[in-house]
């Protein structure tokens, strides 16, 4: 059972890449569909078990590496962590396969992208169900590459294949940094499995590595390396600039890799890793304040763009943001907690959104949408689920999750937590005004497409709403059914040592002042307010305010110039570079002296040479006799 | 003054000399070339005949008898290529005589 729900999506994605023209379209989306089922179901009957009935297991599948002490298998490691991760993978995987046989269904590539989905969910497991970190880097990677593939899929759209290479080119930064952060792990540890760490991380609290001739706290320097990683998968401040971009490629995939399950792979390692940030108060205040700024940031940014999909892109990125200041003030909890409700209700918006650009004949620009909501009801009231569970009005699933992170991040009482309290209370009031700008730009108000396309504006097939209403579920009940089992009263029991926690916030989170858990909601209610205020009732004044602060405006609608500044500072250089290596070095250096030289010096000497050949006989004579002459001189030299 | 064996040596240099100007100072006509080949020749046979009576060594003299012999055939040969050659190209000038050029 355990090994068959990991192992399922694998067979299905092999099954239809390279049996998809046998089997057709058709078959290639009934058989990953009804494979990823199956190991949706599993997965339920692997979280009764581990998670609720406390039975945690490690499946050994094989040898992977030995040398030396380093010695590293593969095998499936089951406990509470793993086992919501994979209720939250597999299931809206499995949504989102569905939701693709409709959404995906004019594409004449069917099988590819079914079989890229199956294989991003393969992945997904083997990064979740990891028992050690090389494991661990081997799903990370693979998710990586599925991304890749996936952002790139409309390969002849230009701008998804630059997409596609910004992904993968910004994941390399950070997974430099989490491969250092393994080498450190193994350096400390002499080991990579996580029980062996884990048990022995207590000990090391204290060690120092020596580096450039200082000594430094190892906890934090590892902590710190392996959050780099955490950084560039989950695009938080910094790294962050691949996952608005990724909106290129389909929207499924939007849903499933880029708001559910890859981008918050981050904030699963880092909980995995919690024994050992909680040795290290300098890592965990870098990953509350990086969080923080990347929960308001992000939110800032979604303020100002047109881009249906890049508002919830930037709305995720606000939202990892919020995971991982929850993580950074040791509401591990708190933070896979939130992780779980807005896997739901992100999934819901981008596949909602999916069908609303579906409706509206592939128009994502929000300036031309518009008065829809009459079209399309049901999309809209998912929609309204959706964004309700995200701006956090109880007792949608993100009230729980997000007052969970805010009283943690107040009751932790550090400096860096109060500041990603009030920083986090800004980016829910942003969030709830973003979301209902979306909205009712989307569904209310005048008709701003032509009557061509408002003609043609339809309900989306069953096959593709119904995946909606199964995640709009979640998007209710996740919170409230789940709040006392991963961060209530049931949480140590729930857990069951699946993370570690040394500093009592999440205790501390429920004795917090009665305004604290109010002011979010009081926050996420009038920003829903303004955003009616001013879009449904006085549609002037938004432009009005963008004329007035234009400067500020720009700011925000260029993303705080961050493509620019990087493309300023890394890619401009980058490409300096690579032509003064390209011209300079290989051009002129290698090849000039090299190939090329030696060619045209044989050449030139050969010209030289051929000129002597002059035809006329007697400059042959000549040479002859001269030859002679210096023989015979020679000869009578040397004979004396 | 007597004639001794350097007037001989001087004579046969100076012919050589001439010789060898002869082949690459000439721009005009390949028979020239032929003659100053001959001319070459000569002056070895002097050199041959005039060691030969100073050493009182016959050999030197009977030499000369191959080396006549070698130029007249050689001349023949010569004047007979040099017949052929004006026969397929209308000229004998020297410096029209360049197709081993490179």
């Amino acid at each position: 059972m355990y090994t068959a729900a990991v192992f399922l999506p694998l067979l299905g994605s092999i099954i239809a890449g390279l049996f998809g023209r046998q089997i057709g379209d058709r078959g290639a989306q009934v058989v990953t569909s009804a494979l990823l089922g199956v190991s949706a179901l599993l997965s339920v009957a692997i979280f009764l078990a581990v998670a609720v009935d406390g039975h945690g297991t490690t499946i050994t599948l094989l040898q992977w590496m030995e040398s030396g002490s380093l010695d590293i298998k593969w095998a499936l490691r089951f406990d509470s962590l793993t086992a919501v991760m994979m209720i939250v993978v597999t299931w809206v995987s499995f949504m989102v396969h569905v939701y693709s046989i409709g959404y995906m269904s004019h594409d004449h590539s069917i099988p590819r992208f079914m079989s890229y989905l199956s294989l991003f969910t393969f992945a997904m497991l083997m990064l979740v169900t990891a028992d050690n970190l090389v494991q661990l880097f081997f799903g990370w990677e693979g998710v990586g590459v599925a991304s890749y593939l996936l952002i790139g899929f409309w390969y002849e759209k230009p701008s998804a294949c630059a997409a596609a290479i910004k992904a993968f080119v910004v994941n390399r930064v950070g997974d430099f940094g989490f491969a250092l952060g393994i080498f450190g792990t193994f350096l400390v540890f002499d080991s990579v499995s996580f029980d062996t760490i884990f048990r022995a991380a207590p000990q090391h609290a204290n060690d120092v590595v020596h580096w450039f001739g200082t000594d430094w706290h190892a906890m934090t320097v590892v902590c710190l390396l392996l959050f780099v990683g955490a950084m560039g998968k989950s695009a938080q401040l910094g790294l962050h600039t691949w996952l608005p971009d990724a909106m290129e490629g389909p929207t499924p995939v939007s849903a499933l890799i880029h708001a559910a399950t890859m981008v918050t792979a981050g904030v699963f390692m880092v909980a995995r890793m919690s024994p050992l940030f909680e040795l290290s108060d300098t890592a965990l205040g870098v990953v509350t304040v990086i969080g923080a700024f990347t929960a308001f940031f992000a939110a800032t940014v979604g303020l100002v763009q047109n881009d249906i999909k890049r508002i919830i892109a930037y709305s995720t990125c606000s939202q990892l943001g919020y995971m991982f200041f929850a993580l950074g003030v040791s509401a591990y909890q708190a933070g896979i907690f939130h992780l779980f409700t807005h896997a739901f209700f992100k999934a819901l918006l981008f596949l909602g959104a999916g069908s609303v650009i579906h409706a509206l004949s592939d128009e994502q620009d929000i300036r031309k949408m518009g008065g829809v909501f009459k079209h399309i009801p049901l999309t809209g009231g998912l929609m309204y689920v959706g964004s309700l569970a995200l701006a956090g009005i109880p007792p949608f699933a993100g009230y729980f999750s997000k007052d969970m992170i805010l009283e943690a991040a107040y009751a932790s009482g550090t400096p860096a937590g109060t500041l990603a309290f009030w920083l986090g209370i800004g980016a829910a009031f942003m969030t709830a005004f973003y979301s209902w700008r979306l909205l009712v730009l989307v569904f209310h108000g005048k008709p701003r497409a032509d009557e061509h396309v408002m003609a043609h504006v339809h309900e989306s097939p069953l096959v593709m709403t119904l995946p909606l209403a199964v995640l709009a579920l979640g998007a209710v009940f996740a919170g409230m059914s789940f709040s006392d089992m991963f961060v209530g009263h049931e949480q140590a029991h729930f857990w069951n040592g699946a993370i570690a926690t040394l500093h009592p916030t999440l205790e501390n989170a429920h004795h917090v002042p009665s305004w604290v858990p109010l002011l979010p909601t009081v926050m996420g209610v009038s920003g829903i307010v303004l955003a009616y205020v001013l879009y449904l009732f006085m549609p002037s004044v938004p432009r009005m305010l963008a004329a007035t602060f234009s400067g500020a405006y720009q700011f925000l609608l260029n993303k705080w110039y961050f493509d620019e500044l990087y493309d300023f500072l890394f890619v401009k250089p980058a490409f300096a570079f690579g032509k003064a290596f390209w011209k300079g070095g290989d051009g002129a250096l290698i090849d000039g002296v090299g190939p090329d030289g030696v060619a045209s010096a044989s050449r030139v000497i050969a010209a030289q040479m051929s000129r002597l050949q002059s035809g006329y006989v007697y400059h042959y004579a000549f040479a002859m006799i001269v030859g002679v002459a210096a023989f015979v001189t020679w000869y009578m030299i040397k004979m004396g | 003054m007597a004639i001794g064996l350097a007037h001989y040596l001087t004579v046969a240099a100076a012919l050589f000399t001439i010789g060898i100007f002869g082949i690459f100072l000439n721009r005009k006509n390949v028979i020239i070339i032929l003659m100053s080949v001959e001319l070459m020749l000569l002056a070895v046979n002097v050199n041959f005949v005039a060691f030969s009576a100073h050493l009182g060594d016959l050999v030197g003299q009977v030499f000369t008898m191959f080396v006549l012999t070698v130029a007249a055939a050689e001349a023949a040969i010569g004047l007979a290529i040099v017949v052929c050659f004006f026969r397929n190209k209308g000229t004998i000038a020297v410096e029209d005589i360049s197709q081993m050029k490179g």
